[in-house]
């Protein structure tokens, strides 16, 4: 691999609540991301895949360890680096165009660029006539859409993106999978992408990487040699399919693990 | 799955029973809700009607709706009932607007940074227990009888509440829509600027709202300890000469007053933040 655009070298994060046993919520990581690479992540939940999210974005120190962006050390959130949250985080002060064009007006960008950004993106998610909506009037899933929007009208070069389809129904779900790929496609940017469902996983990301429950660390990183561009029928391609059963078993162990079991129930 | 578990689907009835009604948190129809509504108020305005014709209660007590009104329309006409209210309302709104002035930015300095919250909260959560009807002697002998000690009343009343209340909404914020302002390249002072202020503004709205209802409690303490007007004054003048009737007059004008501050509060919520979920 050439010089990693992302690089993350023996991230360790220990969490000190008072009155509480200190968690490790992260062990030793390191990991590397090429520039313009799509780099999935799955892992039982509470692995610590958010929390890994918020080191990139400089938003959580690690307890020890750097994370070195274009080789400098990242400490501090910057606008380079984009994320997606997993809950809501919409202004509900502002309308869909106001949160959309957030970043751009922020940073000083003329009006005429903000709304044209803004539309563009808005246009994109398929949120076209709710400009003018506030948060509460919009679904849980267009509410996402929106967050979506907003992150990518900042055109960061690294996404964080944390179960950002979680809230869709199936359908929506597969129309923004689709819909990242084609807009990564037509502007490369590097995606750290966290997800539940191991077909998203696989259907995004050059890579995936498997964490262990907690403390989450590295348990294997598989190789989605697929070609691009993608469109969902590759999902039920014999590759495809051989790849996901060699992942679902590394995650069902780890699920178990999680759990509490010493070993998972046999996996035919 | 056995054919046993198979249910016809039972269409929903439209057949309402009281049980409908009463179900936690369900919203009921606007027609329903308005008939429970006048219903409760008609219900008190009957209840005062048997007690009083009725003679269940003696009229020094308790007077009849129609001696009520007719006291109040003489206390408008001679001016007595305005002078009164005039000298409340505007002692009420300067104790009050001062508090807020003061105390909406401290509060909000408060539930953001933690080293404001350490550097004040001892002082606040001292004097906050301190009932304002005990400072009035000392509030008495530092600045008199006049206006201005009983502003000073209602903004020691309001003030100390008003910054916990506010640092409370502000403490609330969602984290995460301060992270995520980071990750959109916000400053510190934008994130301050964009993103705290406005969130805690529907907060904001419900604190001063509350408070203003507290306002007229402390009001009508000051007036009762040492007052030559206002309606604190006008309800102790009348008890002393027995005129109930005026009591109530001076009783309803408060809670009409008060009523009207919260729905006017209401209403400039819906107006100003209309994206506030209680919008
Ligand atoms: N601010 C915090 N303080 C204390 N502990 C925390 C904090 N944030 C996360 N943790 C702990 O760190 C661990 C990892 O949390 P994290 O949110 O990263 O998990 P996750 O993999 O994203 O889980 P999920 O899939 O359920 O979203 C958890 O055990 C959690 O309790
Ligand atoms: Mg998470």
């Amino acid at each position: 691999m050439a010089a990693a655009k992302l690089s993350l070298r023996e991230i360790t994060v220990v969490f000190r609540a008072r009155r509480a046993p200190e968690v490790v919520a992260i062990d030793r990581l390191s990991l590397d991301v090429a520039d313009r690479e799509i780099v999935s992540i799955v892992g039982p939940s509470g692995c610590g895949k958010s929390t890994l999210l918020r080191l990139v974005a400089g938003l959580v120190r690690p307890s020890a360890g750097e994370i070195l962006l274009d080789g400098r050390v990242v400490t501090d959130p910057g606008a380079e680096r984009g994320m997606v949250f997993q809950s809501y985080t919409l202004f509900p002060w502002l309308t869909v165009q106001g949160n959309v064009e957030f970043g751009p007006r922020i940073r000083g960008m003329p009006e005429e660029h903000c709304r044209e950004v803004a539309a563009r993106y808005i246009q994109m998610v398929g949120l076209t006539g709710f400009e003018r909506a506030y948060p509460k009037e919009l679904s849980g899933g267009m509410m996402q859409r929106v967050a979506i929007a907003r992150a990518l009208a900042n055109d960061p070069e690294v996404l964080l993106m944390d179960e950002p389809f979680g809230a869709l129904d199936a359908q929506t779900r597969a129309f923004m999978q689709e819909l990242l790929l084609d807009i990564w496609q037509k502007t490369p940017k590097t995606i750290l992408f966290v997800t539940h469902d191991i077909d998203e996983a696989l259907f995004l990301g050059s890579r995936v990487y498997v964490m262990t429950a907690r403390p989450g660390r590295l348990r294997a990183e598989v190789s989605v040699a697929l070609p691009r561009p993608r469109t969902l029928e590759i999902t039920t391609s014999e590759e495809f399919v051989a790849i996901k059963r060699r992942v679902l078993a590394m995650i069902r162990e780890e699920a178990g693990k999680a759990l509490g079991m010493e070993t998972a129930p046999a996996v035919p | 799955m056995s054919l046993a578990q198979v249910r016809p689907s039972s269409p929903r009835r439209a057949r309402r029973t009281i049980w409908d009604v009463l179900r936690p948190h369900e919203p009921i129809p606007r027609g329903t809700y308005l008939a429970i509504l006048a219903g409760s108020g008609l219900g008190m305005v009957a209840a005062w009607c048997a007690l009083t014709y009725g003679g269940v209660v003696a009229p020094l007590f308790l007077p009849s709706p129609t001696t009520t009104i007719r006291s109040g329309i003489t206390l408008v006409a001679d001016g007595t009932l305005l002078q009164n209210a005039e000298a409340s309302l505007s002692v009420i709104v300067t104790g009050w607007a001062l508090a807020v002035v003061a105390g909406v930015p401290i509060g909000i300095l408060m539930g953001s940074f933690k080293a404001v919250e350490a550097l004040i909260e001892p002082v606040i959560d001292f004097v906050r227990y301190l009932p304002v009807s005990a400072l009035i002697p000392l509030l008495i002998l530092y600045i008199g009888i006049g206006t201005a000690e009983k502003v000073a009343v209602i903004f020691i009343g309001t003030f100390f509440q008003l910054v916990l209340l506010v640092a409370d909404v502000a403490a609330h914020v969602p984290r995460e829509q301060i992270d995520v302002s980071y990750t959109l390249g916000a400053s510190r002072a934008q994130v301050i600027r964009r993103v705290l202020l406005p969130a805690t503004l529907p907060g904001v709205m419900d604190t001063l709202r509350i408070t203003m209802g507290w306002a007229w409690t402390y009001l009508v303490v000051a007036e009762l300890v040492s007052a030559d007007r206002g309606l604190g004054f006008m309800i102790l003048d009348s008890m002393r000469g027995f005129f109930v009737d005026r009591i109530f007059v001076g009783l309803a004008t408060i809670g009409g007053l008060g009523l009207g501050f919260d729905l006017a509060f209401k209403w400039l919520h819906r107006r100003l933040l209309p994206w506030s979920p209680k919008a």
